[in-house]
């Protein structure tokens, strides 16, 4: 009963004209100095607020390997006289969010409020970023949570490889470590080691900050001031650059498992370097962009080696390096890898095409603005920009700089970017003829 | 549906109803309206104006619940190869013009739907739908494709479940539980079952299910239902319904007699825990008290700082790494309420398990905490201005209720539904669930002896 439907004779491409995001950032400053960025929208009656601190789990200090992190995750736990379950409570009766996140580079809040509360919502907030309790008993008790992911990650393919390939690359660096510690140093930590860590790294010299929803520039004027202007004003010195220490060749890390894990990489380039876009689009090209890129076509929709396959630019506070991940059953692992090395050779040999350029053009500057949909994506990517150092008026300017890219350009800095005589595999599994 | 396994409901009515129901587009609130075309297609369209952007997607009443038996996987299968070549397009070709006009564009499988996705400026939408039609009915599949990708869908079966013991144990566990149901069969496939699927089961499963009156439409974003509705009809609407479209039946459960226990041993274990699942009612039309309170049950048992078993378990008697509860009442027949405790080092899987038992015991006699259960209304109301943020999400919420046998008019009652539910209606409502021989007890362990 299916009627064959003739009325498309071709499908055409509208050539996309150059998008802008839509959004009116305003830069906000305190009374009493605090800078942010806002979005205002009064659209619907909640404001998104983001709030992050430049250093992260990098700033643990010498055998307090996940303080950090262990610290992040106590702030919910209690805070004057509310303990974790009164504070768990209060948060609830409002109906806010709060979400602390650790990472590399930063430590970050993710904060959901309601207007009709916001005033008690930033209350709570504060006590939590200002003047956490570290509990000896809830510290125990997340302590037992991380304790057991840090176990379920040592049996993990993926955290195995991820640990394995991080210790290759960066060595005692911090990046080379997990920044959720290890059960020894997990067990080792005490109630000083997190007050020693939240001092380090919740201060005034580090902070950024944006909203986006329902609130005015000066009503969050205010607010900064009250939720953190108790704030120290400096906090432990920065963590320092590192270079990739990776080797060419192909590691393999044995665990029994039917499908293996390829992490792969070499050294990369900065944000701020000039040739960075066009490595960009170059590394959208091979290796990012959904389905559209070299590697998902040779490695899974040719071959159907793998169900993804991912290369990007990586690129840190401290370090950055061109990065790629893919896997495969343990008896065809190694012609997925044979079919990435010759990916690469090619991409430096025979560059990319005009069409492959204009392509790629086309969808990194129309995917641009779909990102700034909703007021928590929008508050994450502004204090994301501001600790990348760059402007407001960089989402105007973004899309014409992936434009700026020419042919030529693109295919002298692939040679300079992507290093097949580099290329370094951690592979862990039971791969066959590795 | 059908708590307490009465018969089977037709479902022929909720085929056919919508196009009568939706003929003219009726605005539910400021934000969403429905219509439906000719041929049966019901189309919803949910407005958010903030930014020029439109997700469209198509839902089809048709899962890996809907497969004959013999070929588990190929609804998953078929939603792979839907972006192969049709009479109009190359293979690859769909994701390729998505991605050209600055979109992006995926697809996912589960028991009762398939649904196919993309994000693009708004302007692009009329594309959008033309190439959306064009392979609900053009598909053209070659052998090459289907040996290919084949292999994908086998390294993503590695990828999700053979790779990590926890997808295995819940495999076990649901095939333990669905003693008649399609829902006891992995929506990705039993291995051997996927490693023959070839051409004609695609074609066969696309055949009977991909047709626009078992297809719904939904359109978020920067639209107004005036020009969805316009651009619907030109490219969606001479689509001709398959008249032959079955009668949403499949085999239901039997009626449980014995509890069923099974201990999945896998060296790869770190952290053992055990799960307890029992089948439970889902939301029906017109019926959705019993899940709102089966709903609020696993929020009080387990959701969060303040619930029941974390507080019991994690903050007293500190026995459990982690305690929690949930039910998914959004489903077309019977689903599950489980329960986990993941018990702390040197507590054994029976003696979790006991704790387990004792708690749930204490909850359905002790009284409910009014006040918490107070907290959590208040909590889903406000959720409702947080979920306006993410047009994504409610057009979601649409797909998924409405290709579970639900109305429109069921999602927009929900939260007052939610708000009517008492103490008494939770506690009768959780002391029907958890019936014994309704029950799957499951131990994941590295060591079965040890764990005893």
């Amino acid at each position: 009963m299916r009627q064959i439907f003739l009325s498309i004779t071709a499908v055409f491409v509208l050539l996309a004209a150059p998008l802008r995001a839509d959004v009116d950032i305003q830069e906000v400053t305190s009374p009493s100095g605090l800078k942010a960025w806002l979005v205002e929208d009064h659209t619907i009656p909640f404001m998104a607020l983001r709030i992050g601190f430049k250093g992260g789990t990098s700033l643990d200090r010498a055998d307090k390997r996940g303080a950090v992190s262990l610290m992040m995750a106590m702030l919910e736990e209690g805070t004057g006289n509310l303990d974790a379950r009164g504070y768990a409570q209060a948060v609830d009766e409002l109906a806010a969010s709060f979400k602390f996140d650790a990472s590399d580079d930063a430590i970050s809040i993710s904060a959901r409020m309601l207007s009709e509360n916001r005033d008690e919502a930033i209350e709570l907030l504060k006590g939590a970023i200002i003047a956490p309790n570290f509990d000896q008993d809830a510290i125990d008790r997340v302590k037992g949570q991380i304790q057991s992911m840090l176990q379920s990650d040592l049996k993990d393919p993926n955290e195995i490889a991820r640990a394995a390939f991080d210790r290759a690359a960066y060595g005692n660096h911090a990046y080379g470590s997990n920044g959720d510690g290890t059960p020894e140093s997990i067990a080792a930590l005490t109630q000083e080691d997190l007050f020693a860590a939240h001092q380090d790294t919740v201060a005034r010299d580090r902070v950024f900050i944006s909203a986006v929803g329902d609130i005015t520039a000066e009503e969050l004027g205010a607010l900064m001031d009250t939720l953190l202007s108790d704030l120290p004003a400096t906090g432990a010195k920065m963590p320092k650059r590192v270079e990739v220490g990776l080797d060419a060749g192909v590691t393999v890390v044995p665990f029994d498992t039917p499908q293996s894990v390829a992490l792969f990489g070499h050294r990369g380039i900065g944000r701020h370097h000039p040739d960075f876009f066009a490595a960009f689009v170059a590394s959208t090209i091979l290796g990012g962009g959904g389905f559209e890129s070299r590697l998902m076509e040779e490695v899974r929709d040719k071959r159907g080696l793998t169900y993804g396959v991912y290369s990007f630019l990586a690129t840190r506070e401290n370090s950055e390096m061109v990065f790629g991940q893919v896997a495969s059953a343990n008896d065809r692992v190694a012609d997925a890898i044979d079919v990435i090395k010759a990916e690469w050779e090619r991409l430096v040999e025979e560059g990319v095409t005009q069409e492959e350029l204009d392509h790629s053009k086309t969808y990194l500057t129309g995917a641009y603005p779909l990102r700034f949909d909703g007021n928590g994506p929008i508050a994450n990517i502004l204090v994301g920009m501001q600790m990348q150092g760059l402007s407001t008026d960089y989402v105007n300017t973004r899309n014409d700089k992936v434009n700026a890219v020419t042919l030529d350009e693109i295919n002298r800095v692939i040679k300079e970017v992507y290093l097949p005589d580099e290329l370094h595999f951690t592979v862990v599994g039971q791969p066959e003829g590795l | 549906m059908r708590f307490g396994f009465r018969l089977a409901v037709p479902f022929l009515a909720l085929l056919s109803a919508p196009i009568a129901a939706f003929a003219e587009t009726v605005r539910w609130d400021d934000q969403v309206s429905t219509f439906s075309l000719d041929n049966g297609m019901d189309v919803v369209v949910i407005e958010d104006h903030r930014a020029p952007v439109v997700v469209h997607m198509m839902w089809y009443r048709a899962g890996s619940a809907d497969e004959k038996p013999g070929v588990s996987g190929v609804a998953h299968f078929l939603e792979h190869l839907l972006f192969k070549a049709t009479d109009n397009m190359e293979a690859g070709e769909f994701s390729r013009t998505v991605a050209a006009n600055g979109g992006s564009d995926n697809a996912f499988t589960s028991y009762d739907y398939t649904a196919y996705f993309q994000r693009v400026a708004s302007d692009r939408l009329e594309l959008m739908m033309q190439m959306e039609a064009d392979r609900m009915v053009n598909l053209r599949l070659s052998e090459a494709d289907i040996l290919t990708e084949r292999e994908v869908i086998i390294e993503e079966r590695n990828q999700r479940t053979e790779n990590d013991p926890g997808a295995l144990f819940n495999e076990q566990a649901n095939a333990a539980m669905y003693m008649n149901h399609r829902y006891g069969v992995p929506i990705i496939g039993w291995r051997h079952e996927m490693e023959t699927l070839d051409l004609q089961d695609a074609q066969d499963y696309y055949e009977q299910f991909y047709a626009p009156n078992n297809a719904i439409l939904i359109v978020a974003g920067d639209v107004t239902p005036e020009d969805v509705k316009d651009m619907a009809e030109r490219h969606y609407g001479p689509l001709e319904a398959n008249l032959d479209l079955p009668e949403r039946l499949r085999p239901q459960e039997p009626d449980h007699k014995a509890a069923r226990r099974l201990v999945y041993e896998d060296p790869r274990v770190a952290q053992p825990y055990v799960s307890r699942a029992y089948l439970a009612p889902e939301r029906d039309n017109g019926d959705q008290k019993t899940a709102a309170a089966l709903m609020l049950a696993a929020e009080l048992l387990g959701d969060g700082q303040t619930a029941f078993m974390t507080q019991r378990l994690q903050f007293e008697d500190k026995s459990a790494v982690y305690a929690t509860a949930y039910y998914r009442g959004t489903s077309l027949d019977d689903t599950r309420f489980t329960t986990i405790v993941v018990p702390v080092p040197g507590v054994s899987l029976s003696e979790a398990e006991a704790n387990m038992d004792r708690v749930l015991q204490e909850f359905l006699e002790e009284p409910i905490d009014t006040a918490h259960l107070d907290r959590i209304k208040r909590n889903m109301r406000a959720q409702e201005i947080f979920a306006k943020d993410n047009v994504q999400g409610l057009a979601n919420r649409y797909g998924r209720a409405l290709t579970t046998g639900l109305t429109i008019k069921d999602v927009l009652d929900w939260p007052d539904v939610v708000d009517s539910v008492n103490e008494d209606d939770i506690k009768t409502a959780l002391r029907d669930v958890l019936q014994e021989r309704t029950s799957v007890t499951g131990w994941l362990t590295s060591d079965a002896e040890a764990a005893k």
